[in-house]
């Protein structure tokens, strides 16, 4: 195949995906699982990619007040940024408060955004063990699970936050 | 000539979109006279000017034309916006200094060397790239919108807020950006019949990530390496970043690191915490992901006020993320006329297009619009609309029709009508 003709399909027709494969240069470098272990933080709502590790809202309480108090305040009533608590049913009124609690459909996306962004200036401190502490903690102060409940792989994607039924999709897959 | 040229096509002084092309510019400007100090040779015609530099920058007196509004949330730098300044510009592109920022933890300063690029999850063969491996693929480019969908959303509040286009409506740019079919690379790596979405993940100290959906990759999705003709600014994701034509912005994950094929969407806290619309009922809409017909009047428009009545071109950008503009009008009574604008040549699908009108302003108050609509048919739509069935904190997606109040004084502010 030319050189012309290379190009010339990969640049105008992604039908031919096929054809760009054969002729695609095949650069790519095997990763091995222990690097892919190492790299993968996502996290599904049924609860793929949960990382072994437990805790409860008891001990995330004390992980809360070293690593987010500061700027999510008292029991997640908000302070110098968002507030992770409260709101509850309030969406239907003319001012709705979205938190954790109120808003957020998925228990699963506590974990998998807290494990990515927080606490904001040094993301990546907290163990897996601290981690899920303070999500069992996010969710008891919204009265979504008990003080003593063991958050962990197996709980979490099983903890239906109260405003999960109020979603639907924008978008259908196929269209 | 002026009869003929100066046809009328809608109310208040709206001109046929024919006008410019007949006459020129000409017979506004030639009522100007130039001073006399001012046709003299001047300073800088006597001495050879500055020499070469390896990389060029706007003119000294071009300093006003910068990103405006920045604003980031307490105590953080870099998790916030800045926009572009639509006021000041022409044309379609976006100068790449100029373009939108929206950043989640701030722009990380990245070592192209030490990046990668990692394809894993539901694929036959999980595969890392480098940035040097990523320039050897078969690259496409084009020239682009990027809109966060977060803008305009300021046109949500009860009352017009006030500012400029800038701080109304600045996170839409335009931009030829350039990069590999990521269809390509997940080819290479052997998606399984599974495979129904994918994770796009950045390398920013936040990890920002999103699910977007297969079809939408296999269609016109790519790795973006340049922007403009240059490797993408720290800003705009170097060293590469998803660009999902007529998407919104926040999918377009910067500083891109890991893509994870999987059967479902993760439910990333940007796709549902934030990015989702959210209904008066309590209902809220995931995955809403293409950016809606929309067009806006860049001049005139606040800040940028009228001169003495007389001959005005109205101009102003439309675009939609269902493909190409085929038609904006424009109205200087408030609606109730309305008249085709001319479209500048380059009418590109996904890509901001130029419109321009000839306007007569006698002086006295008026009220114009614009309304863009694209080659799938639909319309923009006005802000009622809109907003009907929206909740209160409903912020994303907003493209009702813009209109703005021209005062007897020339002053340009924000009205809704
Ligand atoms: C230095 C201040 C700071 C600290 C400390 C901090 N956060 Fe945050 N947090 C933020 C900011 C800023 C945002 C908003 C980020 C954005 O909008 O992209 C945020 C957002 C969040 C959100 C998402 C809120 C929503 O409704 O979308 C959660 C959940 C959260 N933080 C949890 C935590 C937890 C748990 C900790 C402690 C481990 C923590 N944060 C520590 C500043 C902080």
């Amino acid at each position: 195949m030319s050189t012309f003709r290379f190009f010339a399909v990969a640049g105008l027709s992604l039908c031919s995906i096929a054809v760009i494969a054969q002729e695609s240069p095949g650069l790519g470098e095997l990763v091995s699982s222990d690097e892919l272990a190492a790299l993968d933080y996502a996290v599904l709502p049924n609860g793929d990619g949960l990382p072994a590790g437990s805790g409860t809202a008891v001990e995330g309480s004390t992980v809360y007040q070293q690593y987010c108090f500061a700027c999510h305040g008292d029991k997640g009533s908000g302070g110098i940024n968002d507030a992770l608590s409260g709101g509850h049913g309030s969406m239907t009124s003319k001012s709705p408060v979205k938190t954790v609690g109120s808003f957020w459909p998925y228990a699963t996306t506590v974990f998998d955004y807290v494990r990515r962004a927080m606490p904001l200036s040094s993301p990546g401190v907290l163990t897996n063990d601290q981690l899920y502490a303070v999500t069992a903690y996010l969710l008891f102060i919204n009265d979504v699970v008990d003080e003593n409940d063991v958050i962990d792989a197996k709980s979490l994607p099983d903890v239906k936050m109260p405003n999960r039924d109020n979603f639907v999709w924008g978008y259908a897959p196929g269209t | 000539m002026a009869e003929f040229d100066e046809l009328p096509a809608a109310g208040n002084g709206l001109l046929d979109r024919r006008f410019f092309l007949r006459a020129g510019v000409a017979s506004g400007a030639a009522l100007m006279t130039a001073s006399a100090s001012s046709l003299e040779r001047q300073e800088w015609m006597k001495g050879p000017g500055a020499g070469m530099s390896e990389a060029g920058a706007p003119s000294s007196h071009e300093s006003h034309v910068v990103r405006a509004s920045i604003g980031s949330l307490t105590g953080t730098t870099g998790t916030g916006a800045s926009r572009t300044p639509l006021q000041l510009l022409d044309g379609i592109i976006t100068p790449s200094r100029l373009h939108f920022e929206r950043h989640h933890s701030g722009i990380p300063d990245i070592d192209p060397d030490q990046h990668r690029l990692v394809l894993h999850g539901l694929v036959e063969r999980p595969l890392s790239f480098s940035l040097d491996a990523l320039a050897r693929y078969p690259m496409v480019s084009r020239i682009q919108f990027l809109e966060c969908s977060g803008n305009s959303g300021a046109s949500m509040a009860p009352e017009p807020a006030q500012g400029t286009c800038a701080a109304l409506h600045g996170l839409v740019s335009a931009s030829e950006w350039g990069g590999v079919p990521l269809s390509v690379l997940l080819e290479e790596a052997g998606v399984k019949p599974a495979g129904k979405w994918l994770i796009a993940e950045g390398a920013d100290s936040a990890m920002m990530s999103r699910s977007v959906p297969m079809d939408k990759i296999m269609d016109d999705a790519i790795v973006a390496l340049y922007q403009n003709g240059e490797r993408l600014r720290p800003s705009n994701g170097y060293p590469m970043r998803l660009f999902l034509p007529g998407w919104e912005g926040n999918m377009c994950v910067k500083w891109l690191r890991t893509i994870k094929v999987v059967d479902q969407p993760s439910m990333t806290k940007d796709e549902t915490s934030k990015y989702s619309d959210l209904q008066s009922d309590g209902v809220s809409t995931l995955f809403t992901f293409p950016m809606g017909v929309k067009s806006l009047i860049t001049s005139p428009s606040p800040g940028l006020s009228m001169g003495a009545p007389g001959l005005y071109q109205i101009s102003g950008i439309a675009w939609s993320g269902a493909g190409k503009i085929k038609r904006v009008e424009v109205s200087a009574d408030g609606g109730k006329s309305w008249a085709d604008a001319a479209l500048d040549a380059h009418v590109m699908p996904k890509c901001l297009t130029r419109f321009r009108s000839a306007w007569r302003w006698e002086g006295s108050p008026a009220v114009i619009l614009s309304r863009a609509t694209d080659e799938s048919g639909s319309i923009q739509p006005t802000r009622e609309t809109v907003l009907k069935g929206r909740s209160t904190a409903a912020f994303y997606h907003y493209n009702g029709i813009q209109a703005w109040h021209v005062a007897e004084n020339g002053e340009v502010t924000n009205v809704y009508v």
